[in-house]
């Protein structure tokens, strides 16, 4: 036995149960593409031909109108996000006092209380405003929910910012209007798109809430897949997942390996609370 | 002549937080609020919902169950997590990067699209159970979905990656050199991480604990997915309350027992030294 084969790298006890935790993580996320492929029309494993009829079957009814209806939700979920989010952050960065402390809890209490909770208060809420079933409602009631993520995005950059910067403009003629549009405005721009990214991962992905609060006239994505879940496991879903999943890792491959390594880590949506 | 600064006002800026502030009080935090105004006067203004705590068998199996489900899956959760940060803090750069690349992907993955993944394999005549009988491991299909331990392994799946990033956070701040000190002055590798890097890895530990924990307890999809009515976590029983029976008042009274154990949990976080659940899910 030479040195150099003692030497020879071998996979320490520390890697071998960190790896071993990754492929728990990926496993599942890995064997959902060979269900797409089913000729059958039940979810089964492809063991006699392959056939691609899932995938028509997404371009087609019920599937093409639910991605329609969550497009549309999430698009107005993510202005209204960004809209609240954004002018809360600004606001209570450059005023002092009690009163936008307080506004900061409840800025951040959508991402802490539990879906199921939201579910019960706006489902007695939008019944009240008869919004049940609206696309105002569940616009609202998402971006509500993504409010927090552009709040956080936007507060971090501001961290960043000279809280004097908007005075200064002020005095040099600026009205506050435009110390905001030309001086904050273009300097938070970072955590603007981040945040609006967010919401409206958060929107699209929304599922607990929207169970209980849309019904025949919005019908969203996820709350089809739910309901394909429960009911006969769609072989379409697996359609679905592997194209969701493909553009998820290549989106996050591309992200972490080819441009540059992770430099921080965001908040993330949870779709279960 | 008035000095310019002064000039600088605020009132732009108090209609930025008083216009959205009070849209979010009227549609966000009016509706949550009335559940709890509902837990105690529906159907009529008494404490009866709140009874049920203590004289309800159903309702204590539930809270049981979904005690049960919520620690275990903690504890199994923050180790498998534990370990995967260990890892890519002491890893080669590269090795590092391709592990939080796949921890990435799993994270940003739909919590439908898991539960459905985890169904196809776990399911009797799923992968997990087809693999093990051609192995000729087991006659029977194992039980795998429709009980606790599917909703256990569905659960720890999506929060693994909620875990990994703030206990990576704090072993980062951990000093490699106090480890590399350690091993100098003579110490075994498992002496190193017993004695010096573990005890500096508690703030993240208990940070991210309590973090999945809260999150535990609001799980709704998951469970109902890989429990199929079989394992009735809290928020499902809320849900039947809902729907079914329509108990409103007893739906209020379970989300307001959440709400307030979710509440003391953070405050138990802001007691503990340099853990934050809110840094933790940042």
């Amino acid at each position: 036995m030479t040195a150099t084969h003692l030497q020879r790298p071998r996979m320490s006890p520390a890697a071998l149960a960190a790896w071993l935790c990754v492929l728990f993580l990926l496993l599942p996320i890995l064997v959902v593409a060979p269900f797409s492929v089913t000729p059958h029309r039940y979810l089964s494993f492809p063991t006699d031909g392959l056939s691609l009829r899932h995938y028509q079957a997404l371009l087609e009814g019920a599937w093409l109108r639910s991605i329609g209806d969550s497009l549309i939700v999430a698009l107005g979920a993510t202005a209204l996000a960004v809209l609240l989010g954004a002018s809360l952050a600004i606001a209570i960065w450059r005023l002092p006092g009690r009163l936008p402390r307080a506004m900061r809890v409840l800025a951040l209490a959508p991402l802490i209380v539990p879906g199921i909770i939201h579910a019960l208060g706006y489902y007695r809420a939008l019944a009240y405003f008869g919004l049940l079933d609206t696309y105002a409602g569940i616009i609202l009631v998402h971006g509500l929910k993504a409010m927090p993520f552009v709040f956080i995005s936007v507060t971090a950059v501001l961290l960043g910012l000279n809280q004097n910067l908007d005075q200064a403009a002020q005095s040099l003629g600026a009205s506050q209007w435009q110390a905001i549009r030309l001086v904050v405005l273009p300097n938070i721009t970072g955590g603007l798109l981040s945040g609006a990214f967010l919401a409206f991962i958060t929107s699209w992905d929304e599922v607990v809430v929207a169970i209980f609060i849309t019904g025949r006239n919005v019908h969203t994505l996820p709350k089809l897949i739910w309901e394909s879940l429960v009911d006969n496991l769609d072989p379409a879903v697996a359609a679905l997942a592997t194209i969701m999943i493909a553009a998820t890792a290549s989106a996050v491959i591309w992200r972490e390996l080819v441009k540059k390594p992770a430099r921080h880590l965001r908040p993330h949506p949870s779709q279960e609370s | 002549m008035r000095n310019p600064v002064a000039v600088a006002s605020d009132n732009l800026y108090l209609l930025l937080l008083v216009v959205p502030g009070l849209l979010v009080a009227v549609f966000y935090a009016l509706p949550v609020l009335n559940v709890l105004l509902l837990s105690v006067t529906y159907p009529q203004p008494t404490a009866d919902n709140y009874r049920l705590l203590f004289n309800s068998a159903s309702v204590q199996s539930i809270l049981l169950v979904t005690a049960r489900i919520c620690v275990v899956t903690t504890v199994l959760t923050v180790l498998c997590a534990y370990v995967i940060a260990y890892r890519v803090v002491h890893a080669p750069a590269t090795e590092a990067r391709l592990l939080l690349t796949a921890v990435l992907i799993a994270f940003w993955i739909s919590v439908l699209i898991r539960a459905f993944a985890w169904v196809a394999l776990l399911q009797p005549n799923g992968l997990v159970n087809n693999a093990l009988m051609a192995m000729g491991l087991i006659r029977e299909p194992l039980a795998l979905v429709r009980n606790e331990v599917g909703v256990v392994i569905g659960m720890v799946h999506y929060m693994v990656p909620y875990a990994v990033l703030p206990l990576l956070g704090a072993m980062r701040g951990i000093d490699p050199a106090l480890s590399a000190a350690s091993s100098s002055l003579g110490a075994s590798r498992w002496q190193t991480f017993y004695k010096v890097f573990l005890p500096l890895s508690v703030p993240g530990v208990a940070g991210a604990t309590i973090l999945v924990f809260i999150l535990a307890l609001g799980f709704y999809i998951t469970p109902a997915i890989l429990g199929g009515g079989k394992v009735v976590m809290i928020a499902e029983y809320i849900s039947l309350q809902m729907t079914e029976t329509l108990r409103w008042g007893v739906a209020a009274m379970l989300a307001v027992v959440m709400l307030v154990t979710v509440g003391a949990l953070i405050a138990l976080s802001s007691r503990l030294p340099n853990v934050s659940v809110a840094k933790a899910a940042s």
